[in-house]
């Protein structure tokens, strides 16, 4: 029975729903020490004496750490998640690149509120953070800055004095003759755009707990963690012991949208006081914690300016942006180039110029999440072509059409590099149909009836869309390991874990398709360093692709074994046999067979025969390697009401219309889109982390920093459509991160079409009510003489 | 988090309370929902000596009728206030107020009475308990007194209520025939800090025209304040549309709000004089169709 | 700081332990019962990741000391199921595809329970407003509501003959 495609139901989700899941904090571990983090309370300071004595005398503490005391165990260290770009995208760019480093513990100087300081072990993690208090840290601050155009700026304070500026990484993405197109032009629209800072906010915080194995003179971790395998890689360092000693283990682990991608101080310094002290040691992040010391996303200025003419058609784009890395630009030019990869997106663009200048600034350090660079992409490139409509005089949607690629321009190559320095070649999806599909979807009639009926006075109609193309499935690549049991069970070992993207379910539907087994007789193991060494994280919406196949490749020749070996046993020609239900027989004679548990235990190692021709036992290892990403596409589109009175915006309705390839199972696909979709209203409407000049966060709690709730929603729609993808052999796209991308953009258009309708302008989110009211007032302070305002 | 250490003793009684919160002094607090102290503690913006917890002390979360009036027990939990048919049928403003208050499950275990007594002008009661005219029931060591809400409120989190007093009763007074009320807050989100509030009663004569009115602002100041200005503008008067945007104009004008990152201090004066507009055009519908309060 | 006995019904099943005052209840049943069910996501009560019930009603058990439920009855996630059978609730979890990382899945179907028992026909709306203290960032909801929308069917529907109220009588206790 075919279950590639078919919304089964998931596997995962019988441990989760009784309380048996195991996440990290619910690893329990004897004797185990609680941690609790000392953290800077300045943006930016030197460190003087941090006094330890008080605390370590109070009672149940263990030991009190500081980067004096641990001395070289310290750091710095490279930073495990900067990596620097393919070499092929390098040679083409010339990037300026500054390496980061890591430490343990703030050495001579703090850079953001939250940075580690200190950490207190002791026996309950309540006498912890009793003791956590009475550490004293001197501080002799320092002139902050918080504003990267000012960090940018001669003169600036600097988070590293040995840099001599702030420019963490600086490059220029060309393509075509850009002056040309603006001398060109009939007309130029400039717009300035911020998409401001926020956090994923998982439900779960990060954690780590990690046991000494005596034995091996090694240690196991378990950590939050979408990236076990560099958490591992960056132990190895920070630890001085081989990387077969250390194991890393991302148990169930309740969400992460990238923030837990990342190798954080708190993971390195966990091992390595457990290892000091031989003892097991646990720390769990809380909440206020998270929001400062778990890196932040999105933060980006750009200074547009759009050459047009007079119908509509872009002939360039230019484009100069900030990127606020925060204090440390922990993961290179990863949102820094997808950024610059994805602006030109869904639209056709003759020449551009984007330069990138990636700044540091006494915030948190920001990086990756949900989308990595591409909401902002696309909230740059959509908020211009909203100027530029503007300013013509167009209808929003309809300049986005006139712009949009068509299916017979496909394959259409962008003209500049993607980010692993392979050529952006869209592969693929009708996007002018996507854009037609999404509004038609609306139902515009209907939803603009009471406004243009005037049955809701004080209240603002609006309609907005926003595309997206998204690269995914990065390599490098990825493996799989599958064995047959002899009790009939198939064990598929992968390396990245899972944090919510249900690959227990698709990734066992993969292999029961492609091996002819049955589904519940699939298990998949994955996120542990031991199980299997090898995995890239589950990031970058790539597992689906590059695992997946592996999988489906692995699976392929595991196939051809079991064929073989069936052969061997049934004495007929492998051509003979087929494998169905988890069960081989011959073609014709279906009585005569056996189940694949029964085949793999008569070739099994200590119970059958060793083949020589398939090796030992029914197991297959493979891999497969993505020749580039490959690209998925969507429309988001939106009606929204805006209450001129209190500034607050309704959603009437949203639809989305995405394809992401062949589905797996179209259940999962939806889940994914529809979260991804609620994260990005959490951009849209409510969410933003701000900072005072002094780089005090101001609203690091979910009490003050409102993600979306239930009463919050408002009806979407989801239509899928399918364009297979020629660049793997299951003709799948990525689709984890898709969902969040267009959000914020299609919002603004709309809220900024509704409030255009009373000349009021309005370019930024969330779109808070003083916000909108602030733009009405604007908008009346510019069309009523000065008298009839007091 | 993590809150600091205390000692923790529960009560059977108020007298009980009264005694141990005189012996344990200043450093001690009354546990009753827990749905704003406990966050504090966890925080350590709140690190109590010792916790006295009144959650046991029997018959003390009852809402009954007295003479048409409302006497509300000082456990009485806003799920309790929500599903209350006397409530329900009679006071629909406490029934506006109750439902934006937290979330559902934290109106599980947060008192009325609590929300009153934590001082705090972003709470939601306050003005609830200011438009009805409540009065609070106080017990201390030298018995009990009352005091209208109208006092009850002294400054930022600081109330009429010492440091050995109990709350032991609320009470609504009865309304008067032709009259409504109604609560209208402006939050961005369910279990956020309201932008605005404001909570109008009103009562009519045989001519329609306003008898009383009494308007209070959630969230307008240091503490939960009466709109007086407003309220004598519908003084005898027959309520219209413009009637209702002066009373809006005229609370905006008495006001102000501390900005924070919901918004400016005028943006939060624009929204209470709307919250005070749809909290009248409520109230006064209320009243004509014969609810009361 | 002197610590206290308390007796507790979780579950169905009597603990007595010795806590501090200030322990929470999330963590008594965490840390002393082994109760890992329950989840914490935040300090500041907004999540609803460590709901429970408390004798019927449900909590956010992080804003509670262990101490104020002696001599009460807890139900957490793991007394859902009986004999290796789903409760309706998580029954239609799965069905509805209601969750994905599963953290905020425990709260979200305790701070349901008390609801869909006594709503035989709730409204999307009302399922909203009784969720709305109860924080997912991975589904956006709609699943849930649906979820909970299938179980108050089932469980007021005439075929259902399954615990409710009933797993919280002392008969039930095992």
């Amino acid at each position: 029975m075919p279950v590639f495609g078919v919304p089964v139901k998931r596997v995962e989700d019988r441990r989760l729903l009784v309380g048996d899941g195991e996440y990290v904090d619910d690893v329990r571990q004897a004797g185990a020490l609680h941690v609790a983090v000392v953290r800077s309370v300045y943006a930016h300071a030197r460190i003087g004496e941090v006094r330890t004595a008080a605390a370590a005398a109070m009672p149940g503490v263990v030991a009190v750490e500081t980067a004096r005391s641990l001395g070289p165990l310290n750091g710095p260290f490279p930073h495990p998640t900067w990596f620097p770009p393919a070499k092929a995208l390098q040679d083409i760019i010339h990037p300026k690149l500054r390496p980061e480093v890591i430490r343990l513990l703030a050495d001579d100087k703090v850079r953001y509120v939250g940075e580690p300081v200190a950490i207190v072990v002791a026996t309950d993690p309540y006498l912890a953070d009793d003791a956590a208090r009475a550490v004293e840290v001197d501080y002799e601050t320092l002139p902050v800055v918080v504003d990267p155009e000012r960090a940018a700026e001669p003169g600036s304070p600097l988070l590293n004095d040995d840099w001599g500026d702030n420019l963490a990484a600086h490059f220029v993405v060309d393509k075509g003759d850009v002056e040309a197109a603006f001398e060109r032009a009939d007309r130029i629209v400039r717009q300035r755009i911020h998409l401001p800072r926020s956090t994923p906010t998982p439900i779960e915080n990060r954690g780590v707990v990690a046991v000494p194995d005596r034995r091996s003179g090694g240690v196991t971790v378990w950590s939050a963690s979408q990236q076990p395998h560099w958490l591992r890689d960056g132990l190895e360092r920070v630890l001085g012991i081989p990387g077969d000693l250390i194991r890393v283990v991302a148990p169930d682990v309740g969400g992460g949208f990238g923030i837990k991608s990342m190798v954080y101080p708190e993971e390195l310094i966990v091992p390595t006081v457990a290892l000091r002290l031989d003892r097991t040691i646990r720390w769990t992040d809380t909440r206020s914690e998270n929001f400062v010391a778990a890196t932040h996303a999105r933060d980006q200025i750009h200074d547009l300016e759009i050459a047009l003419r007079a119908d509509g058609t872009i002939l360039g784009l230019r484009d100069r942006y900030f990127v606020d890395a925060g204090a440390s630009n922990v993961e290179c030019l990863v949102c820094p180039y997808n950024t610059a990869a994805h602006l030109p997106g869904a639209y056709r663009i003759p020449a551009m110029r984007l330069e990138c200048l990636t700044v540091l600034t006494n915030k948190t350090p920001n990086a990756a999440a949900r989308g990595a660079g591409r909401p902002e992409a696309v909230f740059a490139m959509e908020g211009i072509l909203d100027a530029a409509a503007d300013a013509l005089e167009l209808d929003r949607v309809e300049l986005r059409r006139r712009n949009t690629l068509r299916a017979d321009e496909m394959p259409y190559d962008q003209g500049i590099p993607y980010r692993d320095g392979v050529p952006e070649i869209l592969d693929g999806g009708d996007y002018t149909a996507c854009l037609d599909d999404a509004i038609a979807a609306l139902d515009l009639g209907a939803l603009r009836r009471p406004y243009e009926e005037g049955a809701r006075p004080g209240r603002l109609f609006g309609v907005g869309a926003a595309s997206y193309i998204e690269g995914t499935g990065v390599g490098p690549y990825e493996s799989a390991l599958i064995r047959i049991q002899p009790s009939g069970r198939v064990i598929v070992t992968v390396g990245p874990p899972s944090q919510g993207q249900s690959h227990e379910t698709t990734f066992a539907q993969i292999c029961a398709e492609e091996l002819g087994v049955r589904l519940e007789d699939v298990r998949i193991v994955q996120g542990d360093t031991l199980a299997l060494p090898w995995g890239g994280g589950t990031i970058a919406s790539r597992t689906a692709v590059v695992v997946g196949n592996a999988i489906a490749a692995a699976s392929r020749g595991l196939r051809e074994k079991v064929l073989r070996a069936a052969a061997d046993l049934l004495e007929v020609a492998p051509g003979d046999v087929r494998i169905e239900d988890g069960r081989v027989s011959v073609v014709g004679s279906p009585s005569v067979g056996m189940p694949l548990g029964q085949l793999a235990a008569r070739v099994a190692p200590g119970i059958g025969r060793l083949n020589e021709a398939i090796g030992p036992g029914l197991d297959e290892y493979d891999g497969f390697q993505p020749p580039t990403v490959t690209y998925a596409n969507g429309v988001h589109a939106c009606a929204v009401e805006v209450d001129v009175e209190t500034g607050s915006v309704e959603i009437l309705k949203y639809v989305v219309v995405h394809d992401c390839g062949r589905l797996i199972n179209p259940m999962v696909v939806e889940g994914q889109i529809m979260g991804g979709v609620t994260q990005g209203l959490g951009m849209a409407l409510f969410e933003e982390l701000v900072y005072d000049d002094d780089g005090q966060l101001l609203n690091g709690s979910l009490m003050d920093y409102g993600i979306p709730r239930a009463t919050d929603m408002p009806p979407i729609e989801v239509h899928h459509r399918e364009t297979p993808s020629d660049r793997n052999p299951l003709g799948i796209k990525g689709v984890g991160e898709a969902g969040a991308i267009p959000v914020p953009a299609a919002v603004i258009s709309a809220v900024g079409a509704a409030l255009r309708t009373v000349g009021a302008e309005l370019r930024t989110v969330p779109v808070t009510p003083a916000r909108v009211l602030d733009a009405l007032d604007a908008a009346s302070a510019r069309t009523q003489p000065v008298e009839a305002r007091a | 988090m993590y809150p600091s250490a205390f000692e923790y003793l529960a009560v059977r009684s108020f007298d009980e309370a009264i005694e141990a919160l005189g012996r344990f002094g200043a450093g001690a607090k009354v546990l009753a929902g827990g749905a704003s102290l406990i966050p504090l503690m966890k925080l350590r913006l709140a690190e109590p000596s010792h916790l006295v917890d009144i959650n046991r002390i029997p018959d003390a979360s009852y809402v009954r009728d007295a003479d048409g009036g409302l006497v509300l027990g000082p456990l009485l939990r806003e799920a309790d206030l929500e599903a209350s048919p006397l409530v329900r049928e009679r006071f629909p403003i406490l029934l506006d107020t109750t439902r934006v208050i937290a979330d559902p499950i934290v109106r599980n275990m947060g008192t009325v009475v609590g929300n009153l007594a934590h001082g705090d002008p972003a709470n939601d009661h306050p003005a609830a308990m200011l438009a009805l005219g409540a009065e609070l029931i106080l017990a201390g060591p030298t018995g009990r007194r009352s005091v209208a809400v109208d006092d009850f409120f002294v400054g930022l989190f600081e109330t009429a209520l010492a440091a050995d007093e109990v709350v032991v009763e609320l009470r609504i007074p009865a309304p008067s025939r032709r009259s409504g009320g109604a609560y209208v807050k402006f939050e961005r989100q369910v279990g956020d800090f309201g932008m605005a509030g404001a909570a109008v009663v009103v009562s009519l004569d045989e001519a329609s025209c306003v008898a009383e009115a009494r308007i209070a602002l959630t969230n307008a100041g240091p503490t939960p304040i009466r709109a007086t200005a407003a309220e004598a503008l519908l003084a005898g008067r027959s309520v219209d549309d413009d009637l209702v945007r002066a009373t809006g104009e005229a609370a905006r004008q008495d006001i102000e709000p501390w900005a924070d990152l919901r918004g400016g201090s005028e943006f939060k004066r624009r929204l209470a004089g709307v919250a005070v507009e749809r909290a009248l055009r409520t109230a006064v519908a209320r009243a004509r169709g014969g609810s009361d309060g | 700081m002197a610590e206290v006995t308390i007796r507790v019904e979780v579950n169905g099943r009597d603990h007595e332990a010795v806590v501090e005052p200030r322990l929470l209840l999330v963590h008594f049943l965490r840390d002393v019962l082994g109760l890992t069910g329950t989840h914490i996501g935040c300090d500041t009560t907004s999540c609803g990741t460590c709901t429970i019930t408390l004798d019927g009603r449900a909590v956010k058990s992080c804003t509670m000391f262990a101490v104020q439920v002696d001599g009460r009855s807890i139900r957490t996630i793991e007394g859902l199921a009986t004999d290796g059978r789903l409760h309706p609730l998580q029954e239609a979890f799965h069905e509805e595809h209601g969750l994905q990382c599963g953290f905020c899945t425990p709260g979200m179907i305790m701070a349901a329970l008390p609801f869909v028992e006594s709503n035989a026909e709730p409204n999307d709306d009302e399922i909203r407003t009784a969720i709305s203290g109860n924080l997912c960032r991975c589904t956006g909801y709609a699943n849930i509501v649906r979820s909970i929308s299938r179980a108050a069917s089932t469980m007021h529907g005439p075929s259902y003959a399954g615990p409710t109220a009933s797993a919280l009588e002392p008969s039930a206790r095992d």
